[in-house]
């Protein structure tokens, strides 16, 4: 009986409504906190920042956006890697040609950019749905990736079609380049994501939220209630693209410090982010993460364990991935749509009745 | 149209009980060939419980999409408050006080009944996506005003124990009535239900009843009903409008109507079902 609400009587509506109404959520989200801030940097290597928790964290991040748009708002995207490349592109752009511009601000200004072109992109989502919506998004996505490689302009004419980061520092710790310490470019990057995941919560728990799931649950209803379609489904693909720009962001400057547009952002990377999305949990800040991290760290376990341990060939630790993947999604949507966050959530409903179950 | 002496409206808001609250003129509505709607006149005065009743097929739910701005009649008027009202959307026709509850039930499923019910406050919640990002200050003091509102409704209609369940779970019975408590969290002036009846057992339309009444009584809510039950639409209605095949057949107090041959003749003689 180590996890329950018994005792913790709420006698305010605000208590009830705090984001972990149960206590010991409260306290393992804390401990959580406290270990990825204050242990980890200490630990981090170079192998473990950059096989790990960069990518960890900024599909972390990406997986959230994309979250709030096809689990929250229920409306689909396979635009993702495009509009993670819109904010590599604008973040490239505002380094060179703002040198002075701290990288913090880059990494939202691209936020914000990636917003307004999802906006744009999304303004079809008021007269086509679902399987529609899908091919009109992955035209945004091809249409992005070509437009970035045909247009001199955005990686400023440079021979190789190549954008490479320059170095920025913040409280004169290097985060982009390629002098940045790990631990500064891991302590970035936590910052980023932590501090947009409380704000992501916030959201989908107050009006706007509310108005995001209502139009996924039934769009006539939300109507007839005062919802405005229009205005509730930009403001979905504003606030995705936003997450989204920062993740795509993050992953050119502080990440892989030079992108090719056709290789870093690809089709594969929007189906990747929807992958984690969908095994993570639809309509789950939790599950955003458990997704990016379990599709994060399934190849490096099945190479370790399949190359390493038992010898065999890396072409065929990739096949199994592959097909691995493929059951799992198979699985997650048919038999489980809310994701590992909703198994997590069973088990925690167990472990409340535990010892007695019935 | 129907013999009652009409008092004049009062334009804006300042209606009083008995006077008319809508208005709908020569309303005719068809889609393609099938006419669903032709040529129908009534009125809805201020604090009453009014019944549309009819057939299968008789173009109730048709009317009730027309007032609040799903269906755009090809012909006919609409005036609400003693304005006349222009082409509109849903969301508008919300915004001025016109909430509904589905003959389908229409909630959403994914969300808890309290959601489901906040969600009906949305139109009065007016904090920016600023405030709202942070979860507090005035936005949170508005989402624990608009919490104890809800919780007011969550308590008569006493579905206090279901308040975190997801409504995909819930019985049909109680689907029902968190969707009439998420209409009635818009507070609004005039209340559309399609059959909220419907499915129902014998205990459970009681309940209804009694809380349709209360709706009416205590918040002073003007209602239109369409329900097929003749015994509750004889004890809750005071005005019954009947419709046909898209037609006006009767208009008038519930004995009156009852008494009607053309109504005997095209509904309440016929068994159906
Ligand atoms: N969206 C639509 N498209 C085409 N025809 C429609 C549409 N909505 C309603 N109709 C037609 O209009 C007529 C009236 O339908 P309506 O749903 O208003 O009847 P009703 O009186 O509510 O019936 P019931 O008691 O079965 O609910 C029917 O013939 C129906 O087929
Ligand atoms: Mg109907």
């Amino acid at each position: 009986m180590l996890y329950r609400e018994a005792g913790q009587f709420k006698t305010t509506y605000a208590a009830d409504q705090a984001i972990f109404p149960i206590a010991q959520d409260k306290w393992v989200v804390i401990a959580f906190a406290a270990i990825a801030f204050i242990a980890v940097p200490f630990l981090v290597n170079d192998y473990w920042t950059n096989a790990v928790f960069l990518p960890l964290l900024i599909y972390g991040l990406a997986a959230l956006g994309l979250n709030i748009l096809v689990g929250y708002c229920g409306q689909i995207s396979l635009g993702t890697g495009g509009f993670m490349a819109v904010g590599a592109f604008a973040s490239y752009k505002l380094m060179t040609s703002f040198p002075e511009l701290n990288i913090v601000f880059v990494v939202l200004l691209s936020g914000g950019i990636t917003a307004l072109v999802g906006v744009m992109f999304g303004l079809p989502s008021l007269r086509i749905k679902g399987f529609y919506l899908a091919v009109a998004t992955l035209a945004a996505q091809f249409f992005l990736i070509w437009l970035f490689n045909k247009v001199g302009w955005f990686y400023n004419y440079s021979a190789t079609g190549q954008i490479s980061a320059p170095d920025r520092a913040i409280f004169g710790l290097t985060v982009t380049g390629p002098t940045a310490l790990p631990w500064v470019k891991y302590l970035f990057c936590l910052g980023f994501l932590a501090f947009f995941a409380l704000v992501a919560k916030n959201v989908v728990r107050g009006r706007i939220g509310r108005n995001w799931m209502a139009i996924r649950d039934m769009d006539i209803a939300a109507e007839l209630i005062g919802v405005r379609p229009l205005q509730t489904k930009l403001s979905a693909f504003a606030f995705s693209s936003f997450y989204v720009g920062m993740a795509g962001s993050l992953l050119f400057a502080v990440y892989l410090g030079a992108v090719e547009v056709t290789e870093a952002f690809s089709i594969n990377v929007s189906f990747l982010v929807l992958f984690m999305v969908i095994i993570g949990g639809l309509g789950s800040i939790l599950g955003s993460f458990l997704g990016a991290t379990f599709l994060v760290l399934m190849p490096i376990m099945l190479k370790n364990a399949m190359v390493d341990g038992m010898g065999l060939l890396p072409v065929f630790a990739k096949h199994v991935e592959i097909m691995l993947m493929g059951l799992l999604i198979i699985f997650f949507l048919i038999v489980e749509p809310h994701g590992l966050a909703r198994l997590w959530q069973i088990t925690k409903e167990k472990l409340r009745l535990w010892p007695f179950p019935y | 149209m129907n013999a009652h002496v009409q008092p004049q409206p009062v334009p804006g808001s300042g209606i009083a009980r008995g006077d008319v609250l809508l208005q709908v003129d020569n309303v005719s509505l068809s889609f393609g060939g099938v006419k669903a709607i032709t040529n129908i006149s009534f009125d809805i005065r201020k604090g009453e419980i009014r019944a549309i009743i009819g057939p299968n097929g008789a173009g109730k739910t048709s009317m009730l999409n027309v007032i609040n701005g799903f269906y755009h009649p090809q012909e006919g008027t609409i005036t609400w408050r003693g304005e006349k009202r222009r082409k509109m959307k849903p969301y508008e026709a919300a915004s001025q006080g016109i909430a509904r509850t589905f003959q389908n039930v229409a909630l959403f499923r994914g969300m808890t009944t309290l959601d489901n019910i906040m969600t009906g406050r949305g139109l009065k919640m007016k904090k920016s996506f600023f405030w709202q990002c942070l979860h507090w200050g005035p936005a949170l003091t508005e989402e624990i005003e608009h919490r104890r509102r809800v919780e007011e409704i969550i308590d008569f209609l006493e579905i206090q124990a279901i308040r975190k369940t997801p409504v995909g779970r819930l019985p049909y019975g109680l689907q029902k009535r968190v969707e009439l408590a998420r209409a009635l969290a818009m507070e609004p002036d005039l209340l559309l239900l399609d059959e909220p009846m419907a499915g129902m057992n014998l205990e459970e339309k009681e309940d209804m009843s009694r809380f349709i009444l209360d709706v009416n009584q205590q918040f002073g809510t003007t209602i239109a009903l369409i329900e097929h039950d003749m015994g509750v639409v004889m004890d809750l209605s005071d005005r019954v409008v009947v419709l046909d095949y898209g037609r006006k057949i009767a208009d008038g107090p519930p004995e009156e109507v009852q008494a009607n041959q053309d109504v005997i003749d095209a509904y309440l003689g016929v068994p159906h079902g």
